[in-house]
């Protein structure tokens, strides 16, 4: 024991005489290599403290050898372990040694799991911060080319993400060796690696100087554009955002349109979905003029594209790209350039086309105003809610708000109503779940009178719909209206036709009047809860389903709190006793937590 | 690159290299090879089985004292890879039997492959470990535990270098996309999508996400009464990732654009041949259902096989085969008995070697063909135990239609059909081919000196 003692005690925070603090450091070193993965996983999350008490020799040494050639375990471990590396130089004793993390990291680096990849070069990127300009140039300027010369693709893909960490405080020299090998990964023989080069062209071409960008970054940029993959073109389309940013509208219109307007057109619909995609971010990016002259065109083809996928795309953008404009001359260009187009897709044949538009159209009727959308905007939408796609209906509604504030509502009750009643009763659950959620919203926007008249005994009807997901979703809709509409209206409307179904023969029924009263009581307060809601929560105690019996023992649980000592006492006390003694297992034994939560014991 | 024209001339003949397998006749069904695959390298060769067990076998390093061993290969890896599985809500068996092999290309130390039954694609991972780590706090070196209060320092484990081992690891499991059995797989040439293609649908997928497919054909007409086709086999182009083909059972193929639209329902080139009204007969539909297509590793042609012939495409030329090689015309006469013991919808596939010179596919009685398109010669060759010496060369075999039997032939009616050939491969850049017989592996070479 004396011997053992010997080599750890010079070297760390935790070295010395057989303390009990080693103890549990011994077993988080043990469990790295368990079986368990759970449990290695735990151990690497806790690598800081095996690090500390190591101390920062022994983990230079030892703890990060070991760690470089563990790279066979789980992707979760791996990522967790490509997490802690990052934090890691404080560890490993400070900046002057935080190369020592970059060959765990660089092994990290090439696995073929994407997620592990990204991470280990994220904390790579993190502990270059770390390094002095020397150490960059003497340790990480050499992984990073190394990586981007491997035999590997995984470790070319990983190499794309450094060079823009790097090549600001490289020296002369180095920053043309670093877009040297930039520029190789940018041809490289597989199109992985080119489709890494190609989404971190941009981030490198924001640290170079403007003439670089101009003289190397747009040629590389030209030829990804133009790649025979179709995978690493529609990359491309992301850096013309990144690259235009950084020019001035002449180096834009004479660089980067020519091969966007090339995109807008690419024989592959992918690419042309990704100029859709991008285009809030294109239109930022190359200014308001070249929108005008180049994009409104562009972003017109694709509105009516031959692809739906792309159909689909633009019409997502409508909205953005009209909010967009200069408010200068805003209203002509949309009520001639973009309107025309807009209208042809409300009848498009494409479903999912209809109601990516039906998802944005309403947000234009506060770009337009109040003349424009009833004269042009509102038969549009009067159109889609007669749409034969629920979807497309349930969009238009769901945006009611955005008309609202523009025209008023009125305007669109007619429509409205039974476009809202067919979604109620569709066949399809899904769909009136959907409409379920957006009552409270049409509640909100349509009144309590019109709600009364039209759409009370809808959600009425809800409850009893033979999907439980329905009648689930009825129930906190009701319970929303009453914070909306307030309690009296709750008890006039609602209470009493709730109560109602207690006494209905279908027992799934008589447990949806619980769970109503489970939601309302809350928001109903004391009064209607002992008055009118308890009573018929303790008859139903002598239910012969014990499903409904056991349901008011949660019930009761439930609003107990709402309830004076007084009517807990006497009213509920005794029902939850009988029902604690119930024959059935389940009724007992939420009777009986009921008791112990109410503290009625 | 290989010359393919001196492969098939007398002056460099094919020789025997190996048979992989048990010698037994009495293998069970579980053993029986369903599909064969060379990686991109030929360093490796994976074979899959109806017992949903892949194995793969790795060539060795050539030594120079021992130049008639050149390059065998040996097993590097067996695992199983699919199990019996069955569908509860359809009351059916999905068979474990792996469908098709598919190597990935190489990206990291570590080997990738997809392999699929008739519903499941997995994707495996096939790496070598040679260290292990060492040493314990808590334990001794055998393995007792020890006293902690005797833990007076701790140990950082300690990697060894130890016996090499091969572990393959499932990464990717892709299910429930097919309602139909799966029949072919093929990996796109932008290395981060495959497709799967079953009887009536295609599907597209990410190599990294498992939980959503894209569907890029579907043929299932609204009412399955109107059915009047089936999909037989599919493959991406080997360099345009945008382009594939599929094969049906009414003898055309159908290639795709998916830069045209999301849903390749509408093809951009169809390839069919007139049919000849005089062969015109029960059968002609069943024997003109195409059971493999193959890209030409060029991208300019396209293989089909049929029951009875292989035909050869040009990418150009949608309207005939530039070329039809027969592959076993004698059994015309026979399609009945055939018909009647079900050989007629065997599936036989068919390949390319690496210079697109010369292709090959296989036949009954453990006969397999080639045929040197430049040379138009044509050889059929037999996998058997009978020549398995080392560097024996083989034989051409011929069968005999007429009633006159000459020496070395065998009559049509001795020809056994229980032994058939579906399965083979040819080494991607060399005279190397792996022939699927039943149970056994055959791997043969040409003859060097």
């Amino acid at each position: 024991m004396a011997g053992a003692a010997g080599p750890a005690a010079g070297s760390g925070a935790a070295g010395g005489d057989g303390d009990d603090s080693l103890y549990p450091i011994a077993v988080l070193i043990d469990e790295l290599r368990n079986e368990d993965v759970q449990l290695r996983l735990n151990s690497i999350k806790k690598l800081s403290t095996i690090a500390l008490a190591l101390g920062v020799e022994r983990t230079r040494t030892e703890l990060l050898p070991f760690l470089t050639d563990t790279i066979y375990d789980e992707d979760e471990v791996l990522l967790a372990l490509a997490e802690q590396l990052g934090n890691f130089t404080g560890l490993v004793g400070g900046p002057d040694f935080a190369h020592c993390l970059l060959p765990p990291l660089e092994s990290l680096a090439t696995v073929e799991e994407t997620v592990v990849r990204d991470k280990a070069v994220e904390s790579l990127r993190q502990i270059s911060q770390e390094h002095t300009p020397v150490a960059l140039e003497a340790h990480f300027v050499p992984l990073v080319k190394r990586l981007a010369s491997g035999d590997w693709f995984t470790s070319r893909t990983s190499a794309c993400g450094l060079f823009s960490v790097c090549y600001p405080r490289a020296s002369i020299a180095v920053k043309g060796e670093i877009k040297q090998y930039f520029r190789s990964l940018c041809s490289d023989d597989t199109p992985m690696v080119r489709r890494a080069a190609a989404s971190k062209l941009g981030e490198f071409a924001k640290v170079l100087e403007l003439d670089s960008v101009k003289s190397e970054i747009v040629p590389l940029f030209t030829n990804l554009a133009s790649d025979e993959q179709d995978s690493v073109r529609l990359l491309a389309v992301e850096a013309c955002v990144s690259i235009a940013q950084l020019l001035s509208q002449e180096d834009i219109e004479a660089l980067v349109m020519p091969t966007l307007r090339q995109a807008a057109e690419d024989k592959s619909w992918r690419v042309r979905y990704m100029v859709a995609d991008k285009f809030s971010e294109l239109q930022k990016a190359v200014g308001p003029k070249i929108t005008l002259n180049d994009l409104i065109p562009a972003f017109q083809n694709l509105l009516k594209d031959c692809e739906a996928e792309v159909r689909a795309a633009a019409a997502h953008k409508v909205k953005e790209l009209c909010e967009n404009l200069p408010i200068e001359g805003r209203e002509t260009i949309i009520m001639n350039q973009i309107l025309p187009y807009i209208k042809e897709l409300v009848s498009d044949t494409n479903q999912h086309v209809k109601s990516a538009l039906a998802s944005v159209i309403m947000g234009l009727a506060t770009i337009l105003g109040k003349e424009n959308t009833i004269e042009h905007l509102l038969p549009l939408f009067l159109a889609q809610l007669k749409d034969e796609c629920p979807e497309v209906r349930l969009n238009i509604i769901s945006n009611l708000d955005c008309v609202n504030e523009v025209i008023g509502i009125r305007q669109l009750s007619q429509s409205l109503l039974p476009a809202i009643v067919e979604l109620a009763e569709d066949a399809k659950w899904r769909v009136r779940l959907a409409i379920i959620e957006y009552m409270p919203l049409l509640a909100g926007q349509l009144g309590v009178e019109f709600f009364d008249e039209k759409l009370n005994s809808l959600c009425m009807a809800w409850l009893v719909d033979h999907v439980y997901a329905i009648r689930e979703a009825a129930t906190s809709n009701l319970m929303k209206l009453v914070q909306k509409f307030g309690t009296e209206w709750a008890q006039n409307t609602i209470v009493p036709k709730v109560l109602v179904m207690a006494n209905d023969p279908n027992y799934l029924h008589r447990m949806t009047t619980l769970f109503c009263i489970n939601a309302l009581s809350e928001a109903c307060g004391q009064e209607i809860t002992t008055k009118q809601m308890l009573p018929i929560v303790l008859k139903m105690a002598g239910d012969q389903v014990a499903n409904v019996r056991f349901n008011v023992a949660k019930s009761l649980q439930k609003i107990g709190p709402i309830l004076d000592t007084d009517a807990l006492q006497v009213e509920v006390k005794p029902v939850l006793q009988k029902l604690g003694q119930d024959e059935d297992m389940d009724v007992k034994y939420f009777a009986q937590e009921a008791i112990s939560v109410l503290a009625l014991a | 690159m290989i010359t393919g024209l001196g492969a098939l001339t007398q002056d460099t003949p094919w020789c025997f290299s190996q048979v992989k397998g048990t010698v037994e006749i009495g293998a069970t069904e579980a053993d029986i090879i369903s599909t064969v695959e060379f990686n991109h390298t030929g360093e490796l060769l994976a074979t899959g089985d109806k017992g949903g067990r892949v194995v793969i076998f790795q060539r060795e390093q050539e030594s120079k004292n021992q130049v008639h061993r050149r390059g065998e290969y040996n097993v590097y890896s067996t695992f199983q890879s699919h199990e019996p599985e069955f569908d509860y809500l359809k009351s059916l068996e999905i068979e474990e039997k792996i469908n098709k092999i598919r190597w990935l290309p190489q990206q990291n130390a570590a080997y990738f492959l997809l392999s699929t039954n008739d519903k499941t694609v997995k994707l495996w991972k096939v790496s070598e470990r040679d260290k292990r780590p060492e040493g314990y706090n808590l334990k001794d070196e055998e393995g007792r535990l020890r006293d902690p209060a005797t833990i007076t320092t701790l140990r950082v484990p300690v990697l060894r270098p130890m016996d090499l081992m091969v572990e393959a690891t499932p990464r990717r499991v892709f299910a429930n996309a097919h309602t139909y059995h799966i029949n072919s797989i093929s990996v796109n040439s932008d290395y981060e999508t495959y497709m799967s293609a079953d009887d009536l649908r295609i599907n597209l997928w990410n190599f990294e996400i498992t939980n959503q497919s894209f569907n890029i054909v579907d043929i299932k007409p609204a009412n399955m009464e109107e059915l009047t086709e089936v999909i037989t086999a599919a493959e991406f182009h080997p360099h345009h990732c945008n382009t594939f083909v599929y094969s049906s059972s009414k003898g055309t193929i159908r290639l795709c654009d998916m830069r045209a639209s999301a849903l390749c329902d509408r093809h951009t080139k169809f390839f069919e041949e007139p049919e000849d009204p005089s062969n015109r007969s029960f059968f002609s539909e069943i024997i003109s259902s195409i059971s493999d297509v193959k890209f030409s590793h060029s991208g300019r042609y396209i293989m089909t096989r049929d029951y009875l012939t292989v035909k050869v495409w040009d990418l150009n030329m949608e309207n005939r085969p530039i070329e039809t090689y027969q592959v076993h015309d004698y059994l015309r006469s026979k399609l009945c008995s055939l018909y009647e013991n079900d050989c007629i919808f065997d599936k036989f596939e068919c390949v390319w070697n690496g210079s697109d010179s010369v292709i090959m596919t296989g036949s009954y009685n453990n006969f397999f063909r080639m045929f040197d398109r430049n040379t138009k010669r044509d050889v059929t060759l037999e996998a058997s135990r009978e020549n398995s010496k080392p560097r024996a060369i083989l034989k051409p075999r011929k069968v005999c239609v007429g009633g006159k039997r000459r020496k070395d032939e065998i009559s049509v009616d001795s020809l056994d059909f229980s032994k058939k050939i579906l399965h083979t491969a040819w080494h991607p850049s060399e005279n190397i081919i792996a022939v699927a017989a039943t149970n056994n592996l055959y791997i043969f070479q040409d003859k060097v000196n």
